[in-house]
């Protein structure tokens, strides 16, 4: 079955240099698939073309369809703010910005039209609670979102691609700059997160990729090796290099 | 066992002649530095007091009040209708507002200029507009001052009453002078932003004017300030430019567009035609010791929003 949320044949180019080559993903809903491959192998350049971050690059081009809800998002026609309301992002550093805790969830759902703020405050309230950092911040709202750890920072960035409600969330190496309290807090996250969004996830954590991911899809120099079951794939993978790379022989 | 005593004291003296040569270099490197450090005090310390002493003797030995002189704003220091007054508002009142205009016509000018080269065209906006603004720092106030003289004095008494000179001319001329300050400042700081927090802001649908306005603008906005008061540091310093373009009487104007002076302009304009030790002279270091004070002052909101700015 094809799912709504789709890649087909997508390459994504850099000036002439191919860095994603013809790629087919199916990403389920209520399901992790995390991306994992060496360095440079073009994680990141996927990710990002799937909430159309790649616009920012100005010669970054890409070719083939992706599909959110019968939607080619690449069409003429798409309206990239509605897009990415619908997309969450986090990136492998934290990047809180330079507000206090409440405007920086708030942030998104005001330049969505919501100005009410009780329902604001409930939309801060719940975004924090779903990232688990509710009872850890919630008495000091005010204060400057830099005063936070770099694991809690991290679980506010998550917290704020949550204030719009997304039904996917993107994340590149959410976790590579954390302890391994915190690490197991953004991983519990995501487990807890998925029954109501579609994640992906880029990692260079295998055992990471084999908690907390359904699917798993191995990239290798801008191409798809392997795609499947992440059990399969992590007990008998088809491909040599798959096998290498997850052993950590390799990369 | 003597021989390993032997051993031991030579191991010993050895290392001690090392451990001397390295205390030398040391000694050496050390003393040459306090030399100049203490060197550099001394000078910073004897123009601040010869300033100071010549600038007090005013108040001290000539009896001019201090509330006279701040205050005062009439100034006849040769005492052309009877005795001489020393009242300085004038050209207090001049440098602040040709500083403070030139820092809001050129503070919108900068930032739009380093968002520019950021944000809006990153790829050629920068190799195109910064040699252009560095070489605005470049050239000499003396050519400020006589475009100013020979384009804006004109160009302003032809568009509004008066006779082009006065505070509205300054300001222009400042502001053009203090552009590359700020914009380098700015673009510093624009360009030291760390990429994902204007992807997190796009990420979350934000436009690229909100994501400018309400995440990058209030982010490096501490950053900016501190350009403008340096900015306006500069302005307030400037003497010959303004000089050429301001008029030089004495008086506070009644429009921007009518002759005044201000502190940097009349120290230039009158140093020549006094008397070493007259009061009059003595004024004219009072007035710098003011426009020290002010310097100083400056320095001050630099370092405090600089602090703020480390969050
Ligand atoms: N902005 C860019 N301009 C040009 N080339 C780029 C750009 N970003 C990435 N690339 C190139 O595209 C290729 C894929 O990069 P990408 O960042 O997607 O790799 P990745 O798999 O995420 O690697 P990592 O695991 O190190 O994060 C690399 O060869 C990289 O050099
Ligand atoms: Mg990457």
């Amino acid at each position: 079955m094809e799912s709504t949320f789709r890649t087909e044949n997508l390459s994504v180019f850099y000036g002439k240099y191919e860095a994603v080559k013809n790629i087919s993903l199916d990403f389920p809903d209520q399901s992790v698939t995390a991306l994992i491959g060496p360095s440079g192998c073009g994680k990141s350049t996927f990710l990002r073309s799937l909430n159309r971050m790649n616009d920012e690059i100005s010669q970054a081009t890409i070719k083939g369809k992706i599909w959110i809800e019968g939607q080619d998002i690449n069409a003429p026609d798409t309206d990239v703010i509605k897009l990415r309301q619908k997309i969450g992002m986090v990136w492998q550093k934290p990047n809180p910005f330079y507000k206090s805790i409440y405007e920086n969830i708030a942030f998104g759902p005001k330049y969505h039209g919501i100005k009410n703020k009780s329902m604001l405050d409930e939309i801060v309230e719940s975004s924090l609670r779903k990232a688990a950092l509710w009872d850890e911040v919630k008495d000091r709202l005010k204060q400057s979102a830099l005063s936070l750890s770099g694991g809690q920072q991290q679980r506010l960035c998550i917290a704020r691609a949550l204030s719009v409600n997304p039904g996917i969330l993107l994340l590149d190496e959410p976790a590579s700059a954390l302890d391994p309290v915190s690490t197991s807090k953004v991983e519990e996250l995501i487990i807890e997160l998925k029954r109501e969004l579609s994640i992906v996830i880029v990692t260079h954590n295998m055992q990471q990729a084999a908690r907390i991911s359904d699917y798993t899809a191995y990239f290798y120099l801008g191409t798809l090796m392997e795609h499947g079951d992440t059990e399969l794939i992590f007990t008998n993978p088809v491909n040599a290099t798959t096998q290498e790379y997850i052993s950590g022989r390799f990369g | 066992m003597k021989a390993m005593k032997e051993g031991h004291v030579q191991i010993e003296r050895s290392r001690s002649g090392k451990f001397q040569k390295h205390h030398m270099e040391d000694l050496i490197g050390r003393s040459y530095t306090m030399l100049c450090v203490g060197l550099l005090i001394l000078i910073i310390v004897s123009i601040i007091y010869f300033v100071a002493s010549k600038g007090l003797a005013t108040f001290i030995q000539d009896g001019v009040s201090l509330g006279d002189f701040l205050f005062g704003s009439k100034w006849d220091p040769e005492g052309s209708q009877g005795t001489p007054v020393f009242g300085v508002l004038p050209f207090i009142f001049g440098s602040f507002a040709t500083s403070l205009l030139a820092a809001l016509i050129a503070s919108p000018l900068s930032i739009c200029a380093s968002l520019f080269m950021t944000e809006i065209v990153p790829s050629w906006g920068k190799k195109l507009l910064m040699p252009v603004i560095e070489l605005l720092a470049g050239i000499p106030s003396v050519v400020y001052g006589f475009v100013g003289l020979t384009v804006v004095v004109p160009f302003l008494r032809d568009t509004f009453p008066g006779q082009g000179i006065g505070i509205a001319a300054g300001a222009i001329v400042l502001s053009i002078m203090i552009l590359p300050t700020i914009t380098s400042i700015a673009t510093d700081a624009l360009s030291a932003l760390p990429r994902g927090l204007k992807e997190s802001s796009f990420a979350l649908g934000a436009t690229r004017w909100q994501t400018i306005s309400k995440v990058i603008l209030p982010t490096v906005m501490p950053a900016v300030l501190t350009g403008v008061v340096l900015g306006m540091a500069r302005a307030f310093g400037e003497a010959l430019a303004v000089q050429m373009v301001i008029g030089n009487a004495p008086h506070i104007p009644r429009s921007l567009f009518e002759s005044t002076s201000t502190l940097t302009s009349a120290i230039t304009l009158d140093m020549g035609n006094t008397v070493m030790g007259s009061v009059h002279s003595n004024a004219l270091w009072s007035m710098a010791l003011a426009l020290m004070f002010m310097t100083f002052v400056f320095v001050l909101i630099v370092r405090v929003l600089e602090r703020r700015n480390r969050i």
